[in-house]
């Protein structure tokens, strides 16, 4: 390669549109005390030229990170560089010292001992040295990593208002009835973390059959704490002094269109009622505000949705037009806000076996949480803020 | 029933854990005499067992229960691989037709005073629609159509049948949750000693064991103890599979369950492990069983742990993976010994 190709770039500094010509006389003119210089053409190889006779002028390698102003080319000794490995010089001191600031970076000033946490914690998820219970929950996972990866949309994103977090027990089996809305359901996953972060307790959410059919779901949903909705599970749970969450709407709640949006749909069969009375724990009605806006469903594709075997597949003004984009939530501004808990104990045994009682609770509390969501619906000052 | 002169009758010992029950139940003292009963004579040592050479499918054993004044029948001939009886026909056979030969021969025994069933938790099934933990009293989701959990099913339709009929013998059934240790030999322990263990992806079964010796204790105790009903045996607490293969330290490989299926049929073929349809499930659902009526009514308390009873099992193997644990156990010694010394390379 002898005589390499010489392909000029840029202007090297000089006035000029980097034609490897002359520059006009208005750019000379711009140009100031710049001497026009003969045309040069820089030459760029990975190697160092072979021969500098060949070409007519000093050859410089350039390396792009390392790239100095080339204003005096002209005065420029010839240099040489040796290519070097990507990893092979950088010192063991600058590995290590850029290694220490990562660590503090994500681990603060005690970073020794967080590090060597994180790595435990690392080793006992590779070993599996971990426990979980009946239902599959994994609290560890669930604590380190589902509710941390959560909690920047809950307080940043969505920016939740929780009220009446007193209403529900320090202790013991208690039920949480909430509205449903939001085309996913993401409201519930912002209760568990708002439930998490402000009393402590995990609240363990009652899936439908649909959750626990679909591949990877089922066992996020298990490790994450939730169990099927059927009474077995929640007289279970409930029993068992666990905070148990239900979305009685189910798909009707959240496949809604936008046009009805804080509309309570139907309570199921009041399912939730009758395991809440046969285990005589109160029941909190949970209010939940701004899950509506988050995918605005505005259409549906019912055939689509039969094929795929799902209650609905959902359009909403981004989604699918925007493709990924589109299953960025909107930013609404949420409130939850749980209200007076409902004291079954005080019903005779066998209360849960009389459906017009049970109906009538159904109700009871279907009402409060309509009546909340109005409430609330009024002290929003719009759906962003 | 710790009456003395007690004689029982153990079906199935030619296999590995009939064998042993029937000699840990004749060192039982209340226990006078133990008569094991199999088509094949025992591989073995019976001990103080006698053997009797009868097929349970045939009348004969009713002539062997009058003739040895048997009293307790305990029935453990019900397998769940078609490969070690010779093809899933002659499987459905050996359980369904022979618990009802042996049935028949207890129906007509007049001195026959108790009969312990060992069944299985299989008979639950595994579906996306399965309560968490099932109860004695619970159903399967849908009722199995084929294989082991059918045959299951009808067994205990006809030990319920038989206790219709009978109701001065007292039948206890024993729901046992898949048995483990280091030498039992089932499908979930050939499953489990594959070097590379597919897993049905998305999915994460959550699993119940039971040590071999529990089974033996609890069986024992059925027998020698005056408690009738059904019940599910398990170890406490529940594994999920993958926190199972993590603590064996084998890799897995994550396929679709089709897939799975498939891979299943080939090994099943090639004899290194038996994946039936409703193994399947159970590997992707998984199962659980409640055990309150076992501590409450049978007074039974399993000496393993499920986690306990897995790496007994465990122990026995050689990992062939755990190459992370290996590198982030490196990478921690070298922290707490030399702290000041961090050297290159570390991305904890």
């Amino acid at each position: 390669m002898g005589d390499a190709e010489i392909i000029p770039i840029g202007t090297r500094g000089r006035p000029g549109r980097g034609t490897g010509k002359q520059p006009s006389s208005a750019a000379r003119g711009l140009a100031g005390g710049s001497k026009p210089a003969k045309p040069r053409a820089a030459t760029r190889k990975a190697r160092p030229a072979p021969e500098p006779a060949a070409v007519e002028e000093p050859v410089e390698t350039v390396e792009v990170p390392e790239v100095p102003e080339v204003v005096e080319a002209a005065e420029r000794p010839p240099v040489t560089t040796v290519d070097r490995g990507p990893l092979a010089g950088i010192p063991a001191a600058d590995w290590l010292s850029a290694f220490q600031h990562a660590a503090l970076e994500v681990f603060g000033d005690q970073w020794e001992p967080q590090l060597a946490r994180f790595l435990a914690f690392l080793r006992r998820r590779v070993t599996g040295d971990y426990a979980v219970d009946e239902y599959g929950f994994d609290q560890e996972i669930t604590e380190r990593f589902f509710m941390a990866a959560l909690r920047p949309i809950a307080e940043r994103w969505f920016r939740i208002e929780v009220r009446g977090i007193e209403n529900i027990p320090t202790e013991g089996g208690a039920l949480v009835v909430s509205n449903h809305s939001g085309t996913v359901p993401v409201d519930g996953l912002m209760t568990m973390v708002s439930v998490h972060d402000q009393t402590g307790r995990f609240l363990r959410p009652l899936g439908a059959d649909l959750v626990f059919r679909l591949p990877v779901v089922s066992a996020l949903a298990r490790k994450s704490g939730a169990t099927l909705a059927c009474t077995e599970d929640a007289e279970r749970m409930l029993s068992g002094g666990e905070l148990v969450g239900v979305w009685p709407e189910g798909f009707k709640g959240i496949g809604k269109p936008y046009s009805e949006r804080y509309k309570l749909q139907r309570f199921g069969r009041g399912g939730f009622v009758s395991a809440a009375l046969r285990t005589g724990v109160p029941i909190v009605p949970l209010s939940v505000v701004g899950a509506e806006e988050i995918y605005p469903l505005v259409g549906n594709v019912p055939s689509l949705a039969r094929l795929l075997g799902v209650p609905y597949i959902p359009i909403t003004p981004l989604f699918p037009l925007l493709g990924p984009l589109g299953l960025v939530p909107l930013p609404s501004k949420w409130l939850l806000e749980f209200g007076e808990p409902i004291r079954t104990d005080e019903y005779d045994r066998g209360a849960a076996d009389d459906p017009m009682l049970v109906f009538n609770v159904t109700d009871q509390v279907r009402e409060t949480i309509q009546q909340t969501l109005y409430s609330l619906l009024m002290k929003r000052e719009s759906v962003f803020r | 029933m710790g009456s003395a002169g007690s004689v029982v009758l153990v079906t199935g010992v030619s296999r590995d854990l009939g064998r042993k029950f029937a000699r840990s139940v004749a060192a039982d003292p209340a226990v006078d005499r133990v008569i094991g009963v199999d088509v094949v004579p025992p591989r073995g040592d019976l001990g103080d067992v006698s053997f009797v050479r009868a097929d349970i499918r045939n009348p004969v054993i009713a002539k062997v229960i009058a003739k040895e004044d048997v009293d307790t029948v305990v029935h453990m001939s019900v397998i769940s691989t078609p490969g070690s009886a010779g093809g899933r026909n002659s499987m459905k056979e050996l359980n369904v037709i022979g618990t009802m030969q042996l049935l028949a021969a207890c129906q007509k025994a007049p001195g026959l005073r108790n009969l312990v069933v060992k069944s299985t938790t299989t008979m639950y099934g595994a579906s996306s629609r399965d309560p968490a933990m099932f109860t004695e009293d619970m159903e399967p989701r849908r009722a199995p159509r084929s294989g082991y959990a059918k045959d299951v099913a009808e067994i205990e339709g006809y030990v319920r049948g038989f206790a219709r009929r009978r109701s001065d013998v007292r039948v206890a059934t024993i729901r046992a949750a898949n048995v483990i240790g280091p030498y039992v030999s089932s499908p979930i322990t050939s499953y489990f000693r594959l070097p590379v263990i597919p897993t049905v992806l998305g999915f994460d079964a959550r699993l119940q064991f039971l040590h071999e010796q529990d089974l033996l204790e609890v069986l024992r105790q059925a027998v020698t103890r005056d408690v009738a009903g059904t019940f599910n045996v398990a170890g406490d607490g529940i594994l999920m599979l993958s926190q199972a293969v993590r603590r064996l330290q084998r890799p897995t490989v994550p396929m679709p369950g089709i897939l799975v299926g498939n891979l299943g049929s080939v090994l099943r073929s090639a004899r290194l492990a038996d994946f039936s349809p409703e193994q399947l499930a159970f590997l992707t659902y998984g199962r659980g069983v409640d055990t309150t009526r076992m501590r409450e009514v049978l007074g039974f308390e399993p000496s393993y742990s499920t986690a306990e009873a897995f790496a007994d099992f465990a122990s026995t193997l050689t990992p062939t993976g755990g190459r992370a644990d290996r590198a982030l156990a490196g990478v921690e010694r070298q922290l707490t010994t030399s702290p000041a010394v961090l050297s290159g390379g570390d991305h904890g």
